[in-house]
């Protein structure tokens, strides 16, 4: 052949690039990519296998699900978890103290009340979550729902067992004082934002001022003494509200403040045309606030809000202190029972489990109402 | 210009003439009036029904009034002191004083530890390793979604299950773990030390005066002359040759572990190491999301510029991002500190002295709730002012000159 044309070897071809799709070249780009990010991997990936080892082995493997009577005293004998301590979670409390710590000195056989109430609350928040229930059908529906919950829990009518106040605890107490704390705070948070920025009338202006200052500037914890403490003070002779009652009003008026100065944000973000229209208008000014900007300041600072009712939700738990049966309290006096005493750690656990089931759900909830806002104006 | 001078709206003869205040409904001045009038007047009524009652409660169950109390002898044990305290000898004032010295010192101690593990968690959050920014963004969700009181019990009951003395866990020579706190070595102080700590000092006001002119001379010349020098004298050398001088004293206060108790070395209790660890795992979550946010909030095109001009990473991040960011994330982050600062009373759930711990022990012995529960109130608005002036001051500091 006069032409010939030289192949290169299949060796010196170039070769197609090799990484730059799939899981290899994925851990390269993400896990692998300079000499210090493929240490920083190792390490982590190390102690994050020998945690999750552990784990497993003390939650799951070596852990002690039940325990047996003792049939002498007709008691739970711990012996078993006593043997696994240091190696393996005694789930048997849970097992033992669940109802006790949900429902806490609430009559055992009217626990079925209390279960109903969690499910109404359930069913409550999950309507409230939904766009399409954000009508003023929504309040009514609020009403009812609290309405039925404090017939539940009280009882005393249709034929249910009247079961007193002090002897309500565990998550219906943690849940009533969030949300009917935050119920009550709402209208008041709101009252209190527009008095901050009620220009003409100085006075109410300096009021609302000093009381978003002063509560804002000390620990929700002297308020409940002061509910605790104080309040019977306050009260005429002879009169003096439920303990339940006096922490609600302590977390309404706490709750209050913080909600009010989200509202504020909300108020300032909002255009100043907005308020000169509704003035050119000529309307009122209720009617100006309602029609106008409160709908569209509400609905800049959902996201924020909610945050703000997920740090509520946690401060509930603060009422341990002054010794009301919340959640939290029905958990630490459960593992103050002789037999499991050593145990807390696992129901603490539990307890952390619940709370966070709840903040979590929240949080994931305002992000995506803030995705789909921010669409909406990016629109 | 003499048009706009005589333009008749400006001159002010078209303005309505000014008109008095006049008794009528449609007068939205006296309208302000009279709701202001009605407002506080319910506010003060409230006020003095509420006092009226106080007053004849407390008369009816005969509790006294007034800030005598802080003047007798208090009687009540404290654990953790930072100043010498005595039951047996020291007034319910010298106690509260313990509180407040308490609090503020896990207040400062707190802030510190959050401060840092916030910004690295933060930082770590945004790196480019998807394993460690997974990690912290768990770390975050996990730690923040808790409330703080379970934080704390938690960790207090995990200190409980350490063994007692007697088999304290030797975590390395001359420190032990034990249910009854962490025992470390302390070093015994000489006046060689306090030499070495004066000169300490003095070379750290030489490095500042250094680092100025060298940047004086680096706006100047734009070379920048080295600093090194003045930073090795002034804070290696110097303390060290004062204490080598003054007879290079070093004598620590081992702990040493007898039957049932420890001889020597200074302790850490359980309470406040399981105030600290609850604190700074919930808060550090707080400020993480914090630093992440103002990160963020600086623009691509920053770190673009960056790159373009040759820089590392760390550089940027250190020279461009991050004094940028620290204009965002410095009002959110006053909040973070004035919550720890609130939320060490919290300590109270778990027996450490703090001032609501000390206070609420004063109010149960004297009954004055009124006095104690003003004490706290008092005491927390100062350090929370105290904290937003700071901040304020630091924010103004270093925001954006605008021209």
């Amino acid at each position: 052949m006069a032409t010939t044309t030289t192949h290169a070897s299949v060796a010196d071809r170039a070769q197609p690039p090799m990484l730059v799709a799939g899981p290899v070249a994925w851990m390269r780009a993400n896990l692998f990519s300079s000499v210090w990010s493929s240490l920083v991997t190792l390490a982590l990936a190390y102690f994050l296998i020998k945690f999750t080892v552990g784990l497993i082995d003390w939650a799951f493997l070596k852990s002690v699900w039940t325990v047996p009577t003792d049939p002498a005293t007709g008691k739970l004998n711990p012996d078993a978890c006593r043997q696994a301590k240091g190696e393996g979670a005694c789930w048997a409390v849970i097992w033992d103290k669940y109802r006790f710590i949900l429902f806490g000195r609430y009559p055992y056989e009217e626990h079925w009340r209390a279960a109903i109430v969690l499910v109404l609350f359930l069913g409550l928040f999950v309507v409230s979550a939904m766009r399409r229930f954000w009508r003023p059908v929504l309040a009514l529906i609020w009403v009812a729902v609290l309405v039925s919950i404090f017939t539940l829990m009280w009882g005393g009518v249709f034929g249910l067992r009247y079961v007193a106040q002090d002897e309500w605890g565990g998550l219906p107490i943690t849940l009533i004082l969030s949300t009917f704390g935050l119920a009550c705070a709402f209208p008041i948070a709101v009252l209190v934002a527009l008095g901050r920025r009620a220009t003409n009338l100085p006075a109410v202006k300096l009021i609302c001022v000093i009381y978003i200052e002063v509560i804002r500037g000390v620990p929700l914890i002297s308020l409940l003494f002061m509910a605790s403490v104080m309040f019977p003070l306050f009260m005429p002779v002879g009169l003096n509200p439920d303990k339940l009652l006096r922490a609600q009003i302590a977390i309404i008026l706490f709750a209050a403040v913080y909600l009010a100065e989200v509202i504020r944000g909300g108020l300032q973000a909002l255009p100043k045309g907005q308020y000169e229209a509704a003035d050119a208008l000529g309307l009122s000014y209720w009617k100006k606030m309602g029609l106008i900007i409160l709908p569209q300041a509400l609905r800049l600072v959902i996201p924020p809000l909610v945050n703000t009712f997920i740090g509520f939700f946690k401060d509930t738990s603060l009422v341990l202190i002054i010794g009301i049966f919340d959640l939290l309290t029905s958990g630490k006096v459960a593992v103050t029972d002789p037999i499991w005493q050593a145990f807390s750690t696992e129901v603490y656990i539990m307890l952390g489990l619940i709370y966070f089931c709840f903040c979590f759900s929240m949080a994931r909830y305002s992000q995506s109402l803030e995705r789909e806002f921010s669409k909406s104006v990016r629109r | 210009m003499s048009t706009t001078a005589t333009d008749p709206r400006m001159s002010g003869a078209r303005r309505a003439p000014p008109k008095g205040l006049s008794l009528s409904w449609s007068d939205p001045r006296f309208r302000a009036i009279v709701w202001q009038v009605v407002i506080v007047g319910l506010l003060v009524a409230g006020v003095w029904y509420l006092a009226s009652n106080t007053a004849t409660n407390l008369e009816e169950r005969r509790i006294a009034t007034g800030f005598d109390f802080l003047g007798r002898t208090a009687g009540i044990p404290i654990g953790e002191h930072l100043i010498p305290y005595d039951p047996s000898v020291h007034t319910y004032g010298r106690a509260v004083l313990v509180g407040i010295l308490n609090t503020l010192m896990v207040t400062v101690v707190g802030v510190a530890l959050i401060s840092l593990l916030g910004t690295v968690v933060g930082i770590a959050s945004l790196s480019n390793n998807w394993l460690l920014s997974r990690l912290c963004r768990a770390y975050v969700e996990g730690m923040r979604d808790v409330p703080l009181l379970l934080h704390l019990l938690f960790w207090y009951a995990v200190m409980l299950t350490f063994p007692p003395v007697r088999d304290a866990i030797s975590v390395m020579p001359g420190v032990f773990m034990s249910n009854s706190g962490l025992k470390v070595p302390l070093l015994i102080w000489e006046n060689a030390h306090t030499g070495a700590a004066l000169a300490f000092l003095g070379g750290s006001v030489a490095t500042w005066f250094a680092s100025r002119r060298a940047t004086a001379i680096q706006h100047a010349t734009g070379i920048r002359p080295a600093v090194w020098p003045v930073v090795l004298v002034g804070l290696v050398l110097l303390p060290l040759a004062v204490w080598a001088l003054m007879g290079a004293p070093f004598a620590l206060d081992i702990p040493v572990k007898a039957r049932f108790r420890f001889n020597g070395g200074a302790t850490i209790s359980p309470e406040f190491t399981a105030l600290m660890i609850g604190l700074v795992l919930y808060h550090s979550a707080f400020a993480a999301e914090i630093v992440r946010s103002g990160i963020l909030s600086v623009p691509t095109g920053q770190w673009e510029a960056g790159g373009a001009l040759g820089l590392k990473r760390g550089t940027m991040l250190r020279m461009i991002v991050l004094p940028q960011a620290l204009r965002v994330i410095i009002p959110p982050m006053t909040s973070t500190y004035l919550g720890v600062a609130k939320n060490s009373s919290l300590a109270v759930a778990i027996g450490y002295p703090d001032l609501v711990s000390i206070v609420n022990t004063t109010l149960n012995q004297t009954g004055q709730a009124i006095e104690g529960i003003a004490i706290i109130m008092a005491v927390y608005l100062s350090i929370s002012l105290s904290i937003s002036l700071f901040m304020n001051w630091y924010n103004a500091r270093i925001a954006l000159v605008e021209r």
